[in-house]
């Protein structure tokens, strides 16, 4: 037989889709041994199913009709359509977040890509992996200026980890594999693969390879043997350490290790907000999140710390507020995958470079090895300090309030959910609100935008994160200000039947603009206040969900009980909250970590 | 600190403006930049000089290597390297071709042009001989100056390849 024989390449899709278990093993071999010519938009297909891609979130539109016209004849990879490409790749975000997958979205050409760069660059950011499909227009009309034509990859180019454009369709398997490599490996991000339509309409020989080297892209695994060695010695050393964790242990899939440590040191441990989830916060040992809405005792058990253990974070400044002020006694290690987020903004005296998890177990491996235990009467001295911290309730509010108090709503919300549900978040006070009030014990249940603080993030992220955890409670908390950024994806949530349940804390306010208002600009509340709100009863109720509004404290229990006692119902809250309840403490731009305004 | 940073990097499409907008981004200087294919048809050279503090230089080399098509790259400054430009110098000669030539010898430069009213002079060295050229050529009036960037490379046997 020729082995460059050509199999009909929709009888290829066919049968797959109906052959028993037994017969797709054999029709592997057949495909194997024989070369097989697909067209760009079935080798785009054949990709993904290699790639074990399940859901892909998306919208079509004229360069990718090929695809599409793929898609639609195989079931294996599910497509979500969208209502707003910006929804598309936060959807992606949020499946990628809470289930340790990539996230895969596809758009058209022009607005199609202009429309999903913030949900790129929020990826980038929090480095979410995700792979991005771009439509282009034919290679022939590339910088033409043709309909629906922009330079995807020129524009991406600053907020991606790497990105393609295919100009040949014979390119075209090996780029998807080089893309879904750079996106999961290392420090994880989005990439971007630009394909023009007449490439997908192109045919060529399919191969799909099993694993993948790239000359110029190795990225470290294990950490430096001699800097564990010396990291061991800090620790067992330090007199009033601080670990300080972040996003790196939950993308490195490093909670477990880190728990082990943590409390084989018996050391304090903070999180940073994308860290939540990866050490329990119910542990005696964990004292809250840090930063510019931190715990009292994290920012000053940071300040006065004379080892900070950093950990898969990467001293954001909302972290260490003025860094000329940042913990000017302390020694630091800092552990992280990417090499050039050491030493970026805060000098490091032990730098390791490489995988979280891999490298907490070689820190562990060590410490058992020395049968040394760190200064225990220095260690018992710095407890006492941080339980006086402590004590100072930093997140007490008022409870006797006729207005209901956004906390309140929050840590109601824990109690009804039992602590599990997936939490998602846009950004602004609600976002500080439910970070420091929900209280996540596991990795991944906490799914929020920190780096670029995208409002309109929430809704779509917690439908990523229902499609990729089926069964689970899914909360979105809003505001009235970021829901309505991407709102339209209610409509989504029905079409595939998500029970998210919408915690919308209304304040009236754009509640954090008008905080610093308050707190910086005299009370002068420019642009703040969002008037002319929707009912959001009806609008729910408009797009075939259930509206709920709760105006009275005492109703606020039952209605979480109640909404979230309708599994297959999206509900969608709208709390009526205490208008200027602020978030606290607060660390000002430009002051240092001890210097907080408390309630 | 000057700093001449040399990289070997892929020779794909968009290699150049991904190193170029990693600068512009992060707001480090760049003084130079010139790139070509090497002998490996996949491979290009480039050979970038820059200012910074130590910590800032640490970080442009972290970026760099960052950036998915960067290879391998040497920071020739650590070693001991040798540097060249060049420079093609368009220079008014009304009256004063002896001079022109004269000091062209002395810095081992070639007259490449030769018109009634212009000499094209093309020299070759590291970036202060050239400034110095263009200092010892006053008062004749300079019509064009073109300066290629400097290009680097380690010397003995320390190299950057693959």
């Amino acid at each position: 037989m020729d082995s460059r024989c050509i199999i009909d390449s929709s009888c290829v899709l066919q049968n797959e889709s109906g052959l028993s278990g037994k017969s797709v093993k054999k029709y592997y071999l057949v495909l194997e041994k024989m070369s097989v010519e697909l067209t760009g938009a079935e080798i785009f297909v054949q990709c993904l199913k290699d790639e074990g891609v399940k859901h892909i979130f998306g919208y079509p539109g004229g360069a990718v009709l090929h695809i599409y016209d793929a898609l639609y004849q195989q079931k294996v990879v599910n497509h979500i359509l969208v209502r707003h490409e910006q929804g598309a790749v936060h959807a992606a975000e949020g499946y990628a977040k809470s289930s340790q997958k990539p996230g895969v979205a596809l758009v058209t050409s022009g607005p199609g890509a202009t429309n999903a760069i913030t949900g790129i660059a929020d990826a980038y950011m929090d480095s979410v992996p995700l792979v991005v499909f771009t439509g282009q227009v034919p290679t022939s009309l590339i910088g033409n200026d043709a309909f629906q034509e922009v330079d995807t990859v020129g524009i991406t180019r600053p907020c991606v980890k790497h990105n393609f454009l295919v100009k040949d369709v014979n390119d075209l398997a090996l780029t998807i594999k080089k893309a879904f490599y750079i996106a999961t490996s290392g420090r994880p991000g989005p990439v971007v693969v630009d394909i023009p339509k007449d490439v997908t309409a192109e045919k060529a020989e399919y191969h799909y390879p099993e694993s993948i080297e790239m000359r110029s892209y190795k990225p470290t695994s294990d950490g430096n043997s001699r800097q564990i060695k010396k990291a061991i010695d800090f620790m067992l050393a330090a007199k009033q350490p601080m670990v300080y964790s972040g996003g790196g242990v939950i993308l490195g899939g490093g909670a477990e290790a880190l728990n082990e440590l943590v409390h084989e040191l018996n050391f304090p441990i903070t999180n940073t907000l994308m860290g939540l989830g990866g050490f329990p916060s119910s542990d005696r040992q964990f004292v809250g999140m840090l930063g510019m809405h931190g715990t009292y005792e994290a920012n000053m058990g940071m300040h006065h710390s004379d080892l900070v253990i950093a950990i898969g974070a990467r001293f954001d400044d909302r972290v260490t507020g003025n860094i000329e002020k940042f913990c000017p006694d302390a020694k630091v290690i800092h552990l992280d995958v990417d090499p050039a987020s050491i030493s970026k903004n805060v000098s490091v005296d032990v730098p390791i470079v490489g995988q979280v998890e891999p490298v907490l177990r070689a820190l562990l491996a060590e410490l058992r090895l020395r049968k040394q235990k760190p200064d225990q009467d220095a260690l018992k001295k710095w407890w006492t300090q941080i339980e006086e911290w402590r004590s100072r309730d930093c997140l007490k509010f008022d409870q006797g309030s006729d207005k209901i108090k956004p906390q309140d709503v929050i840590q109601k919300l824990h109690q009804v959910t039992n602590g599990n549900a997936f939490v998602t978040s846009d950004v602004g006070q609600h976002q500080m609100w439910a970070a420091q009030y929900y209280g996540f014990d596991k990795p991944n249940r906490w799914v929020n935008s920190g780096g670029l603080g995208t409002m309109g993030f929430g809704l779509p992220a917690a439908m990523g994160v229902q499609m990729a955890n089926p069964e689970a409670e899914v909360a979105c908390i809003t505001g009235e200000g970021s829901i309505q950024m991407c709102i339209q994806e209610l409509a989504t949530c029905l079409q595939y039947q998500l029970p998210l349940k919408i915690i919308l804390l209304n304040n009236g306010y754009l509640g954090m603009v008008r905080q610093w208002q308050e707190f910086f600009y005299d009370g002068r509340y420019a642009m703040s206040y969002v008037d002319s709100l929707p009912d959001f009863v009806k609008l729910a109720e408009s797009y075939g969900h259930v509206g709920m509004k709760i105006e009275q404290p005492g109703d606020v229990e039952q209605a979480l009980k109640d909404a979230f006692a309708m599994k297959d119902k999206l509900v969608f809250m709208n709390f009526i909250t205490d208008p200027e309840e602020n978030v606290y403490p607060m660390v000002p731009a430009g002051a240092g970590q001890n210097e907080m305004i408390l309630v | 600190m000057r700093h001449i940073i040399s990289l070997l990097m892929e020779n794909e499409a968009g290699a150049l403006s991904r190193v170029a907008g990693l600068f512009s981004a992060r707001g480090y200087n760049i003084e130079s930049l010139t790139v070509a294919p090497t002998d490996d048809p996949t491979l290009s050279r480039m050979t970038l000089v820059t200012r910074g503090n130590e910590a800032i230089i640490e970080q442009i080399i972290k970026q760099l290597n960052k950036l998915i098509d960067v290879v391998k790259l040497l920071d020739l400054t650590e070693h001991k390297h040798i540097e060249r430009e060049m420079m093609l110098v368009k220079v008014s000669v009304d009256g004063a071709r002896d001079h022109v030539k004269h000091i062209a010898d002395i810095f081992h430069g070639r007259v490449l042009d030769v018109t009634q009213l212009a000499y094209v002079v093309e020299v070759t060295g590291n970036s202060e001989k050239l400034d110095a050229f263009l200092d010892a050529l006053q008062p004749v009036p300079i019509l064009e100056v073109v300066r290629s960037g400097a290009m680097g490379i380690a010397a003995g046997d320390i190299s950057l390849k693959i």
